[in-house]
């Protein structure tokens, strides 16, 4: 048979799940790997940890150095995909080049989305907090005495705050929702990480925006102006489905996949962050950009692309997230009518949400101990029946699990 | 692979296997220096009440959601053992968001700390095994 040609758009966490995903099953197939940015794989999440000084730009390769020559891949470096055409099976570039494919995956992550705003252009020292690059250059332009303004209080602006906070001289973080990091706290427990953000030196300006730049100036929809010298927006990102939407495949948000993690378009397959699929907890279609779902839904991509067996069917929405060393935890979904199970303390927050005799989702803020078990609750969709829930609610532990289960997990049993 | 297997029928709760893990793991060659007054971080933690006790460590799961979800690159497979690279460890937490055993904790200083079997330290095979004084913790291949 014919060495199999596979190319993967992507260089990601994604990208790597898919290699994985094809070497478990394909070991001499031909991997080419295109890579917009001039770098070896990192994880980009970890460019925050790289301004705070918790790792560096060799640490933080997602994967070590002679990965790419272990796995057989040719990865071309600073170059991008321009176009598909899924019935010749071509992938052209921009350098001019065409490549051919038997099977594709698309791992083309997604990019910062800054929305119009008067006089943004007039800005000088403008950053997004996405890529390694993006990092390296304002930890560049940042002084002791920067007066720094970011736009987004989600998980990506906040962890730039907590990055530099520290290395500059003040921390202003605005957003238009009246929360931080609306996309998974509620009122309550927003406040008690706002209130901990605050005690190291950040300054919120919640529910509101900013109206119209100056060079140095940002005035406010409130009618507050904010100066700064440098400026960060963060405010949210979009998936980039380009590719597959030019190429007649199916997009709602974002790249729709199935569960084997197929697009709509004849041997093409789609990871990670440019993909949405099912929220297993909710039911519901959704973009769920996360590390462990994009290596995942990579991986799975990798394996069938390979002409092995497999799906991935149980995506939820995760994330593990720390702030000054306060942990926060939230996986799943919840709706106005989930039942609650709540407890608070000064700075511990613990919030499970129920429905169907299921759990659905939680949130921890501090103690975030074995946080696992709740998420496998919600991952594998057991019936809170079945288990000594009002025990696992109070504590996760294996003790709340009937004997044959901890049997076959600890004693190998069956 | 040799793994490490868990009777409760036959666990006293001695935490003993607790002891030796903290112990092995030190880098101490003296038990006293090592724990005496110590608050202690093992990697095997034993769970239950006064009638039923079990020890859990890591499964070193053959499909780990650990090794998966890690966004560092920091825990990897390594001959079937799950190992976990302190140096590129940044302490994001995602391996205890994900592992569905709550196999993993974090040790002093909250750096995330998993059984690595003793493999890589003194003790050479699990120390948690040798100590077992009832046979309720096994180190074998099934």
């Amino acid at each position: 048979m014919d060495v199999k040609k596979y190319v993967i758009i992507g260089n990601g966490t994604a990208a790597i799940g898919c290699i994985e995903g094809i070497r478990s099953v394909d070991a001499t197939g031909k991997i080419t790997v295109i890579s917009s940015e001039n770098r070896h794989v990192y994880c980009r999440p970890l460019i925050s940890y790289l301004l705070e000084g918790k790792t560096d730009t060799e640490k933080m390769k997602y994967r070590p150095d002679d990965f790419y020559e272990k796995n057989d891949c040719n990865v071309l470096y600073g170059k991008r995909a321009i176009s598909l055409n899924s019935e010749d099976k071509t992938v052209a570039m921009d350098d001019g080049e065409t490549l051919c494919f038997d099977s594709l995956c698309v791992a083309s992550g997604s990019s910062p989305f800054v929305p119009p705003m008067e006089g943004m252009d007039k800005v000088e020292k403008r950053f997004s907090f996405m890529t390694l690059d993006d990092a390296l250059s304002l930890e560049k332009a940042i002084t002791p005495d920067s007066r720094v303004l970011i736009i987004g209080a989600g998980l990506i602006g906040l962890k730039c705050a907590e990055g530099i906070s520290g290395k500059v001289g003040s921390i202003t973080v605005c957003d238009l929702a009246e929360r931080v990091l609306s996309s998974i706290l509620d009122n309550e427990c927003a406040a008690v990480v706002q209130k901990h953000l605050e005690a190291h030196g950040i300054t919120f300006m919640l529910g509101n925006s900013v109206s119209k730049f100056d060079d140095e100036t940002a005035y406010m929809k409130n009618g507050e102006d904010i100066h700064f010298d440098i400026l960060v927006t963060a405010v949210g990102v979009r998936p980039n489905i380009a590719l597959i939407k030019e190429a007649g495949g199916a997009c709602g948000r974002a790249i729709t996949v199935s569960e084997k993690m197929k697009t709509s378009c004849d041997d093409i397959y789609a990871a990670g962050d440019c993909t949405e699929s099912v929220d297993v907890s909710s039911g519901s279609v959704k973009v769920m950009a996360l590390m462990p779902n994009a290596y995942m839904q990579g991986h799975c991509a990798g394996v069938n692309m390979a002409g092995g067996e497999s799906v991935f069917d149980n995506a939820i929405p995760m994330n593990s997230i720390g702030f000054f060393g306060v942990h926060i935890m939230s996986a799943g979904s919840h709706t106005d009518d989930s039942e609650i199970y709540e407890e608070t303390k000064d700075g511990s927050v613990k919030k499970l949400f129920m429905k169907d005799g299921m759990l659905t989702g939680f949130v921890l803020i501090g103690d975030v101990d074995k946080a696992g078990i709740y998420t496998d609750m919600i991952r594998s969709r057991k019936s809170i029946s079945e288990i000594d829930f009002d025990m696992l609610k109070k504590k996760p532990s294996l003790y709340a699990f009937d004997e044959e289960y901890r049997g076959k997990i600890l004693g190998g049993v069956g | 692979m040799k793994r490490i297997y868990v009777d409760e029928k036959h666990c006293l709760g001695c935490h003993l296997c607790e002891y030796n893990c903290a112990y092995a793991n030190s880098g101490i060659n003296n038990m006293v220096k090592a724990l005496k007054d110590k608050t202690i971080y093992p990697r095997i933690r034993v769970e239950g009440d006064e009638k039923i006790t079990y020890a859990v460590s890591c499964r070193h799961c053959t499909d780990p959601l650990c090794v998966k979800s890690c966004i560092s690159g920091a825990l990897s497979i390594e001959n079937g053992t799950i190992c976990i690279d302190h140096n590129k460890c940044v302490g994001c937490l995602t391996c205890i968001l994900v592992c569905p055993y709550g196999a993993v904790t974090t040790g002093e200083g909250g750096v995330v700390q998993k059984c690595e079997l003793c493999l890589k330290n003194a003790s050479g095979a699990p120390a948690c095994v040798a100590g077992c004084p009832n046979r309720a913790i096994i180190y074998e291949e099934r």
